[in-house]
């Protein structure tokens, strides 16, 4: 039983290295970087490489530290955020001072695609054309207009104060109002201007036009990708080849695809086939492929933490069930772990192992311990005085004598403690998509961040279903795991 | 006759209370020990110190004149057979798998096992169907007979049965008695065994330890303790025993 459990560990385990030679783009959590990664892999696929998206896996600091520990090889960035977030730099650096400064990181730039992703206003375009207004400066004509902004962009240094004393805007309605509804209000007529960024999708769909930072108030946020100098020069170059041909409307058109279909696979096809969607339906997987490709990647992750907890978490429970003091430091440890936020552990374990499945793996394992060394060790110490001391008397080694009746005998409570790490791991290996590691937390986090419920019932509902599934399977389990006698026993 | 089981001022002591004063005491060959006395006395404790699930907190228990200790200790339990009140069987293996599982641990041939498994349901008066059950499913006396099974199979040198019978009704303690006897002097067994029944011990012991408090009081036949008794405490215990008997 044991055996077979680790031949499967390593099965496993072997397919998981088998992608080592693959070209890795990631992307942070939000729609255009999702499709500018999805671009780049269609670019390097055709140019040969065998590629590996690593969608949304967080925010800048993330996909830094993955990019310069060769988690990933490529991602999407932005000027703007690289000089203040990643070089911190309070100056105006150039292009040629920032790539010496990334040079240092090991870390190259690209030549900018070819769109700014800034803040912007925008407006209704037919009432724009009406009042005659395209540049923020022509807005001082029309102080009356009511303005609508996000209460970030309300309070930002570089927002609406220092903005309109830029300007010497002196609009009379001004109010803080949220972002996806300011939309709506803005297409209903309550609202005549407001914030956005300027590739947002919305801006497509409500038919708005952003109006010209004539005074050039706003920073440069220029989409580019990082590399690692060390990557395949090849595959630097395919990526270099893409600079230059993402307009801004290319980019709110690709960005409103994806947000329309939720695939960015298609969207990013999109770049390539002009202004066809109709020829890239077929690379389209569906939802129902989709669904089954996360529950696969799900329930590797679930799989192997689990199997590897149950082969660290038994002995440690055997060392636990014996009094003294290594007992108590092994639940007081394995007790500790579980307490740690799932998010903070990720957290901690991020900087240390770097962005992979085998990071979430191990976050998972170590919530998986407690409850199996825990009930391990009660199961034991549960086997009752005279029944433990006829099975000593009996003259069988001690390994001998855990394997042949001891650990039966608390098979019960092991199982159980098992069974309980399962569907925890089940619903905390949502979590690994935060990091990248896929799963069915992908599609819940994807629909977070695009506030789209159908989406995330695409993971929620299946890592539901699954948890009640290895609930059932468990129980049906426990009628070949737990000895006969046993049953029995509990029957009567 | 050299004694098979010795102890050489061995005393038990849990958390500052004696269970066991320094004892001397020797357990020959081919006969049968009751120790016996009131209850919390240290029968038990006695009977542990001797299958090495106690060790003594001073003194010696020597098993053919070798002291009992980690490196011997198994060897030694697989040449004692041990039987407790409930039986102690492993719940989660049948009947069969309890008396077989020393037996097939240590590989032993199988056409001679299953022979002697076939003895000893002859000789305990276990139904050989019983043997597929599992515990919960025998009765009292069967659990006892399967146990006495499971501790004769290697044909330990020494048999060690702590109240075999305490849990049985009347008349299925009184048959086992009458069987117990007939097995030991078949085997010519060594054994030591636990009971706090005056009758029990009278008609299956050879000799009679008295033990009250953790100290032995007297150690002989039944007819020396009941005719040459060592202190009043004897001639108390005995009677006692004997009240029920005369209503
Ligand atoms: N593990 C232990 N820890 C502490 N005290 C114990 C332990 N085992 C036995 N004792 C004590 O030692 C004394 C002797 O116990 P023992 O079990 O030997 O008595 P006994 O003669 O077998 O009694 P009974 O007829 O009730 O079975 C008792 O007072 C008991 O409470
Ligand atoms: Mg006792």
């Amino acid at each position: 039983m044991i055996r077979l459990l680790l031949l499967t560990a390593l099965l496993v385990l072997s397919c998981e290295l088998h992608a080592a030679q693959t070209v890795v783009v990631g992307s942070k959590k939000f729609t255009e970087s999702y499709v500018l990664a999805e671009i780049a892999k269609r670019k390097l696929t055709q140019s040969g490489f065998d590629v590996v998206h690593k969608q949304g896996m967080g925010g800048t600091i993330i996909l830094w530290q993955a990019i310069k520990g060769g988690d990933i090889d490529f991602y999407p960035e932005y000027t703007g955020t690289i000089v203040e977030e990643i070089l911190k730099s309070r100056a105006k650096l150039t292009s040629a001072d920032m790539r010496r400064e990334l040079r240092r990181f090991k870390i190259g730039m690209t030549e900018e695609l070819g769109f700014n992703n800034t803040y912007a206003l925008v407006m209704r375009r037919e009432q724009a054309k009406k009042l005659g207004i395209e540049s923020i400066s022509d807005l001082r004509k029309h102080p009356d207009l009511q303005v609508g902004l996000t209460h970030e962009f309300l309070n930002r240094q570089d927002g609406w104060g220092p903005l309109s004393r830029r300007y010497n805007l002196h609009m009379a309605n001004v109010r803080g109002v949220e972002h996806t509804i300011g939309y709506s209000a803005l297409a209903n007529g309550s609202l005549d201007v407001k914030d956005a960024y300027s590739t947002d999708a919305k801006i497509a769909e409500y038919n708005l036009i952003v109006l010209k930072d004539d005074l050039g108030f706003f920073p440069q946020y220029k989409a580019v990708f990082l590399y690692r100098l060390s990557a395949p020069e090849k595959a630097i170059q395919t990526v270099e080849s893409l600079s230059g041909t993402i307009s801004e409307e290319k980019m709110i058109q690709l960005n409103a695809e994806a947000e329309r279909t939720k695939n960015y696979a298609r969207a990013a096809g999109l770049y390539f086939a002009g202004d066809h969607t109709g020829n890239v339906a077929d690379l389209q997987p569906s939802v129902a492929s989709q669904i089954g490709h996360w529950t696969l990647q799900h329930l590797r992750l679930v799989g192997i933490s689990l199997i590897l907890a149950v082969i660290a978490g038994i002995p440690l429970g055997i060392a636990a069930s014996r009094p003294g003091p290594l007992s108590q430091t092994i639940l007081g440890v394995t007790g500790v772990v579980q307490t740690i936020p799932s998010l903070a552990l990720l957290a901690v374990l991020v900087p240390l192992m770097g962005i992979k499945p085998q990071t979430a793996i191990l976050a998972l394992f170590l919530y998986s311990l407690l409850p199996i060394v825990r009930n391990t060790a009660s199961g034991l110490q549960d086997i009752p005085t005279p029944l433990r001391e006829s099975a000593s008397a009996l003259g069988l080694e001690p390994l001998a004598c855990l394997r042949k009746v001891l650990l039966p005998m608390a098979s019960r409570s092991i199982l159980a403690g098992i069974k309980t790490s399962a569907v925890i791991n089940v619903g905390t290996a949502t979590l690994a998509a935060l990091i990248g590691a896929g799963g069915l937390g992908t599609p819940i986090i994807s629909g977070l961040d695009l506030a789209d419920a159908g989406l995330i019932m695409q993971g929620a509902l299946p890592a539901a279903a699954l948890a009640l599934i290895v609930q059932w399977a468990f129980d049906f389990c426990d009628r070949y795991l737990i000895p006969k006698g046993l049953r029995l026993q509990r029957a009567i | 006759m050299a004694a098979i089981i010795e102890l050489r001022g061995a005393s038990k002591t849990f958390d500052d209370t004696p269970a066991l004063h320094p004892t001397d005491l020797t357990f020959e060959r081919s006969r049968t020990t009751a120790l016996i006395g009131p209850s919390g006395c240290g029968k038990s404790t006695l009977l542990r110190l001797i299958v090495g699930l106690l060790s003594p907190s001073a003194g010696d228990v020597l098993f053919e004149g070798e002291r009992l200790s980690d490196d011997n200790l198994l060897q030694i339990r697989r040449r004692m057979g041990y039987v407790i009140q409930d039986g102690g069987l492993f719940p989660h293996l049948s009947a069969r798998q309890n008396v077989m599982l020393m037996p097939n641990h240590l590989h032993l041939d199988s056409a001679e096992m299953k022979q002697r498994l076939g003895e000893l349901c002859e000789l305990t008066h276990l139904p050989e169907d019983a043997l597929e059950r599992y515990p919960v499913e025998l009765s009292g006396g069967q659990r006892q007979r399967v146990s006495l099974m499971r501790a004769l199979m290697l044909k330990p040198d020494v048999l060690l049965l702590d109240e075999p019978l305490a849990a049985l009704d009347p008349l299925v303690r009184t048959s086992l008695q009458t069987q117990l006897k007939e097995i030991f002097q078949r085997l010519r067994q060594t054994v030591i065994m636990v009971t706090h029944d005056m009758a029990e011990a009278a008609y299956l012991a050879d000799t009679i330890v008295l033990l009250d408090s953790g100290r032995i009081v007297q150690s002989g036949s039944f007819q020396d303790l009941r005719e040459r008794p060592a202190a009043p405490f004897v001639s108390e215990f005995i009677s006692a025993q004997r009240a029920l008997v005369q209503i």
